[in-house]
């Protein structure tokens, strides 16, 4: 079955600096993705090269199997039935909401285009808005002008510029997720650009980690935070810390916390040194266990306190615990693993070598 | 949609818009290349005869003139500018707007109407001869028709582009710096020489050139007092000494003077723009003046607005009163409609250029299609005589060999295609006034943002229709403010319009000149005042600019 969305060993330049390197992916069938990265990754830039607004250097992007670029051939931004919404919205300020709306249809019938927009205005909610102009209207509401007009020309794919970064935290994740059940209605699919993994989480099936332009993991939410490819993966996603280890004979990997069952990274033999990936919410707070470590900082977070804990070794260790169990800093406290999906990188490698390599999920 | 199928290339597309972006830009170049390449040829005989006679009288009168009217704008400019900008006093904010009212009175009017007024048959002689009963030899009367007067013309029309760049430095002046410096002791006076005059002075001097290279293209003043200066002295070698080559030498060695101050005036503004570094802060209140220096501000405010625009316009509409019923017929009324529709289609035309090039530039932002269009813009300093040498010249050549052809293979003659006809006075406009527009039309561009281009792409405009359906509508009102200064502009134009017209084709402009050199200044009016009038509209606008301007944003651009 040929993919939704693929690109295939992508090269993008802004001379001299490559922005994005050999970056390949594939989106399953009209789903709903994410590109999340720190500021700089070149995810932006990875958006605008679907768009049609940045040449490939090298590699080739394909939406259902017709080819939109390769280097020196780019299908300009108009003809690919590719919508997009920015991060400043880019709504036309001359026009009326409605006729922002219509923007694409001017080429529909008359009764057509009425029609049409009028289903938009029902799908955001913004019936009673269409004769306003963008300043008129509040900053939630233009995102939904923004969301509507994009989505008018019924384009195969929507590119999202991380375009609700201007709302408040919780608001930001309610219109993801609203958006993502607008495009699944639509049947249009989705990729957005974000630097908040909480967004992304609430909008996409799919999420590829980018840095410095490459991608670093193409996969669900769920495998991001529990089996992520590499160190940056696993820093970037969730909190954790890695604790240091070394295989024994046992094939185990020994820690100050006890021994730890996991598949070594590849290669690994008895002697060497690894890390695993330990998550706040793998450490119990266990009064019974004779394991101990030192509050070193406490953070109230509602439910429960994450306690930054050390260990005898100067090792540092994160803990979720209820929050009616309140230890306050220099008290010593019991503690024991519990890690569901155990995450081994090798001392001083960068990339994991424990589950098969990273691959596209296809 | 078949992805098989090659459509263009994304290079052949990208050079279709620099193709046309440069080919724009270097045919408005034309005229200047030209006149240097002329420069370049050996000199005549009539250059040697100019070198060894009069080129130092031009030289020495137009550095005169240029340095005079300098002067003379600072003068009447920064204390008028200071006043309205930093004190408060009887009728400062009317005077905030009155005082650019000499600016719709063109340099050469203004210059017929003080001779009418002031000469022996005029109305000050008169008075003066009635009142102590003196006869022609009893008294000496300054000739206003010298190199002072001139100087004092040009001055009183032009200080407006002083007061204005002046009065925007002086307003962006933070509280904090003047606050400082009254902490440090310092009264009124030493503030203001020792702080406001010198943070002003990158804008001052930008003000100075501006003015310097009008007074330096000034043709119909200088011509009609008899004043020889470069422009005077390049319409005599040419037509007076049938020798176009001197005539492109002597506007190249204009052209130089030109681009010094255009490099100054350049090298102000940057620095003007990097003065300010700290935060803006608020503004500080404005000087209460004493009562009685009050009143004294109030009068040194009326003062350039008296004898720059009351008198003139005073002294022209009475005139008008006078002679509105012999000169206004239907002669005049198609000589309106002529000037209206020549305003009117080449402000149209030179703002569709404008835009081209404006939106070329966004769409390319390359250094090969930025270079071309600021090139384009430098037309603005080309006085309109050497542009005339410039578009005749090659428009000219081009007729002559057309019809050398035309001759040898169709055995017929086309005469004049290029040369004496609308089309090389509208190129000539066009490379004259383009600057004005693509300054209004980039300024308007850049502030639409880059992703409003990008969600037009995305909604399925075309690049052109991205111009039509999104840019186009935005800039409303800053295209029609260009639309209006370029269609005053050359409404106002002479020297170009009087070289390169077609034959027995006449405007508002060339008219009040030819009634002015027959000495029937009176039956000039009405044209002069009809120019006089639409020249308001643009000061209007601009007035409007500077009460909504916030401190910190130049008035003037």
């Amino acid at each position: 079955m040929t993919p939704f969305l693929e690109l295939r060993d992508l090269d993008v330049t802004y001379p001299p600096r490559k922005v994005i390197r050999e970056l390949s992916l594939q989106m399953r069938c009209t789903g709903i993705g994410c590109l999340l990265g720190p500021s700089g990754c070149g995810k932006t830039t990875l958006l605008r090269a679907i768009a049609g607004f940045e040449p490939l250097r090298r590699g080739s992007i394909r939406l259902e199997g017709i080819e939109l670029s390769r280097p020196h051939w780019t299908l300009p931004p108009e003809q690919r039935q590719i919508g997009m919404m920015f991060q400043d919205l880019a709504l036309f300020p001359h026009l009326t909401v409605a006729d922002n709306i219509a923007f694409s249809l001017h080429q529909w019938k008359a009764a057509e285009r009425r029609a049409r927009v009028n289903e938009l205005l029902r799908l955001v909610g913004l019936e009673e808005y269409a004769r306003r102009h963008p300043h008129q209207i509040s900053g939630g509401q233009q995102q939904r002008v923004a969301l509507a007009r994009a989505l008018a020309p019924r384009p195969r794919l929507l590119l999202l510029d991380e375009p609700f970064s201007s709302l408040d935290v919780t608001l930001r994740e309610d219109l993801a997720r609203e958006v993502r059940t607008i495009l699944l209605r639509e049947g249009t699919g989705g990729l957005l650009v974000s630097h908040d993994q909480f967004e992304a989480f609430a909008f996409a099936d799919e999420i590829g980690v980018l840095d410095e332009g490459r991608l670093r993991q193409w996969d669900s939410a769920y495998n991001l935070y529990h089996q992520p490819a590499d160190r940056f993966v696993a820093s970037f996603i969730g909190q954790g810390i890695l604790l240091p280890g070394r295989i024994g004979e046992n094939g185990r990997a020994n820690t100050e916390l006890g021994d730890i069952e996991g598949t070594p990274p590849g290669g690994c033999v008895a002697g060497d040194d690894v890390e695993i990936l330990v998550r706040p919410d793998d450490v119990i707070h266990d009064d019974a266990s004779p394991l101990k470590a030192e509050v070193a900082e406490r953070a109230f977070r509602g439910a429960e306190f994450l306690y930054t804990l050390k260990l005898p070794s100067g090792a540092r260790l994160l803990c979720l615990a209820p929050s009616h169990h309140n230890h306050p800093p220099g008290r010593r406290i019991g503690i024991r693993l519990d890690i569901d999906h155990v995450v081994m990188f090798r001392r001083n490698w960068s990339v994991r070598c424990v589950e098969s390599p990273p691959v596209p999920a296809s | 949609m078949n992805g098989k199928r090659e459509l263009w290339p994304r290079a052949a597309q990208t050079d279709r818009w620099t193709l046309l972006v440069a080919g724009v830009a270097l045919l408005l170049a034309l005229p200047v290349c030209t006149v240097f390449f002329t420069a370049l040829q050996p000199a005549s005989e009539v250059w040697r005869h100019l070198v060894d006679t009069v080129l130092a009288d031009y030289v020495l009168n137009s550095m005169v003139l240029m340095l005079g009217v300098g002067l003379g704008t600072l003068i009447i400019g920064v204390p008028t500018a200071w006043l309205t900008g930093v004190c408060e006093f009887p009728g400062r904010r009317w005077f905030e707007w009155a005082l650019l009212l000499p600016m719709a009175i063109p340099a050469y009017i203004i210059a017929y109407t003080y001779t009418g007024l002031l000469d022996f048959a005029g109305p000050v002689q008169s008075v003066l001869r009635e009142t102590f009963g003196w006869s022609r030899q009893d008294y000496a009367f300054p000739e206003i028709r010298s190199l002072p007067g001139a100087v004092l013309m040009l001055a009183l029309v032009l200080y407006p582009y002083v007061y204005l760049l002046a009065r925007a430095a002086f307003l962006e002046q933070s509280a904090a710096v003047l606050e400082v410096s009254r902490s440090l002791g310092a009264g009124p006076w030493r503030r203001f020489l020792t702080v406001t005059l010198p943070l002003a002075r990158p804008a001052l001097i930008a003000g100075m050139s501006l003015v310097q290279m009008e007074a330096l293209a000034d043709y119909g003043a200088v011509q009609y007092f008899g004043i020889s200066t470069f422009t005077t002295g390049i319409f005599r070698v040419w037509f007076g000494m049938n020798d176009a080559t001197a005539a492109a030498q002597l506007a190249a060695l204009l052209l130089l003077f030109v681009f010094t101050l255009l490099v100054l005036e350049r090298l102000s503004r940057q620095q003007a723009r990097f003065h300010h570094t700290g935060q803006r802060t608020q503004r500080p209140p404005r000087l209460q003046l004493p009562s009685r220096l009050k009143w004294l501000a109030a009068s040194a405010c009326m003062m350039p607005l008296l004898f720059g625009f009351l008198i003139p316009a005073g002294q022209l509409a009475a005139w008008t009163w006078r002679t509105a019923p012999q000169v206004i017929d239907g002669r005049f009324l198609e000589l309106a409609r002529h000037s209206l529709l020549l305003a009117g289609g080449s402000a149209l035309l030179i703002l569709l250029l404008a835009l081209l090039l404006g939106y070329g530039q966004r769409l390319r932002p390359r250094p090969s299609v930025r270079l071309a269009v600021r090139g384009a813009g430098l037309g603005y300093a080309v006085p309109g005589t050497v542009l005339a040498i410039g578009v005749m010249l090659p428009f000219a050549a081009i007729d002559r060999t057309v019809d050398g052809w035309a001759r040898e293979w169709l055995g017929l003659s086309t005469g004049l295609l290029l040369s004496g006809t609308l089309f090389a006075l509208l190129f000539a406009y066009s490379a004259r006034f383009l600057p004005a527009a693509l300054h209004s039309v980039e300024a308007g561009l850049t502030r639409i943002r880059p992703s409003m281009d990008d969600a037009a792409r995305v909604l399925g405009a075309k690049p052109r229709e991205v111009l039509w359906r999104v840019h186009i509508p935005i800039l409303r009102s800053s295209l029609l403010t260009a639309l209006l200064l370029v269609f005053v502009d050359v409404l106002k134009e002479l020297p170009a319009t009087l070289i390169l017209r077609p034959f027995n084709f006449n405007t508002l402009a060339v008219r009040t000149y030819e009634l002015a050199s027959d000495e029937r200044l009176a039956d000039s009016a009405s044209f002069a005042l009809a120019i006089v009038l639409a020249g308001i509209g643009p000061v209007i606008l601009l007035s409007r600019a500077i009460s909504h301007a916030r401190p910190g944003h130049d008035a003037l651009s």
